[in-house]
């Protein structure tokens, strides 16, 4: 089952490549505000159904793709729940 | 009676670049370092271990997040945890904070530009084994040499916990309240991003670092007296 992590710096949390990346599209022309910059981790879980996808790739983000202290995440699952 | 050389495991990771130096200073300052490979699933006989500087598993993910997950760290844990001292010097600092055997994280620099550059320290007040030989309020320089630096405290960190801060103007990075080092509540665990290991030679410009791995090598060889 293909699953797409999204990564990102939490509200409140400094993010230098996000207020870089405004500051580029500002010079660029483009009237923006408030860019922050996460990541994409996308997956192939061998899981029976998306539940337990779900809570695999849950167990995953908490140990590994994202570190609570600065970091949320969110997971997006092909198929229905 | 000659000193005895008290053991000192100094880890090595993919991508580790500052063992050599940590190792020779451990040397010169009169312990016997042992390197350790990642994969190995336990320590040697060591009376301290350092986890060296560099980019493990080129910084992937975030810096210092998989070499947690390196066998040898699980053994490194159980020291720790036993009172084993342990010091992370830069890449060594980040592994132990996504280890959560220090409190916080490091991040980018706020200047997203690597640093390399001589930083002048303040020894905090705080009586730690690893400033042992050094006085509270004391000023230190020692090198950086990061990309990722930018220490960012846990909510309700005990300002007995961070024992070196930049001197004021100094910081490289941004990171929260000018910290450099912090120590785990027990007092065994140190983590800090300035570079002691380069910094032991006034040769070389400053002997200051010295004096933090000095007082490491005191720490293990009397831990080596008490187990023999």
């Amino acid at each position: 089952m293909r699953a797409t992590v999204l990564v990102r710096p939490k509200g409140g949390i400094l993010d230098p490549q996000g207020e870089a990346v405004e500051r580029a599209l500002r010079q660029l022309g483009f009237p923006v505000g408030d860019a922050r910059v996460g990541r994409v981790i996308d997956l192939e879980v061998d899981a029976a159904n998306v539940a337990e996808a779900r809570a695999e790739v849950e167990k995953m983000c908490d140990s590994l793709l994202a570190n609570p202290l600065i970091e949320s995440y969110e997971i997006e699952l092909e198929g229905r729940e | 009676m000659t000193e005895r050389r008290p053991r000192i495991g100094v880890l090595v990771f993919p991508g580790s670049n500052d063992d050599g130096d940590a190792a020779w200073a451990l040397t010169a300052l009169g312990a016997e370092p042992q390197l350790v490979w990642h994969a190995e699933p336990e320590l040697p006989p060591v009376d301290a271990v350092v986890l060296p500087g560099g980019f493990s598993y080129g910084d992937y993910l975030r810096a210092g997040a998989i070499a947690r997950f390196a066998p040898a760290l699980s053994a490194v844990t159980e020291f720790a945890l036993e009172g084993g001292p342990v010091l992370g010097i830069c890449n060594g600092f980040q592994i132990l904070c996504e280890a959560g055997l220090l409190p916080g994280v490091l991040r980018p620099n706020a200047s997203l530009s690597f640093v390399c550059r001589d930083v002048s320290l303040v020894v905090e007040p705080a009586e730690t084994l690893f400033t042992a030989r050094c006085e509270p309020g004391q000023t230190l320089v020692i090198p950086v040499k990061h990309g990722d630096g930018c220490y960012q405290a846990p909510a309700g960190l005990p300002a007995a916990q961070v024992v070196l801060r930049y001197a004021p103007g100094e910081n490289p990075n941004g990171s929260d309240d000018d910290i450099a080092g912090v120590i785990n509540a027990e007092g065994n665990v140190l983590g800090l991003m300035p570079h002691p290991e380069h910094a032991v030679d006034t040769l070389l410009g400053s002997g200051d670092g010295s004096l933090i791995l000095a007082a490491l090598v005191d720490a293990a060889r009397e831990r080596s007296y008490a187990r023999a």
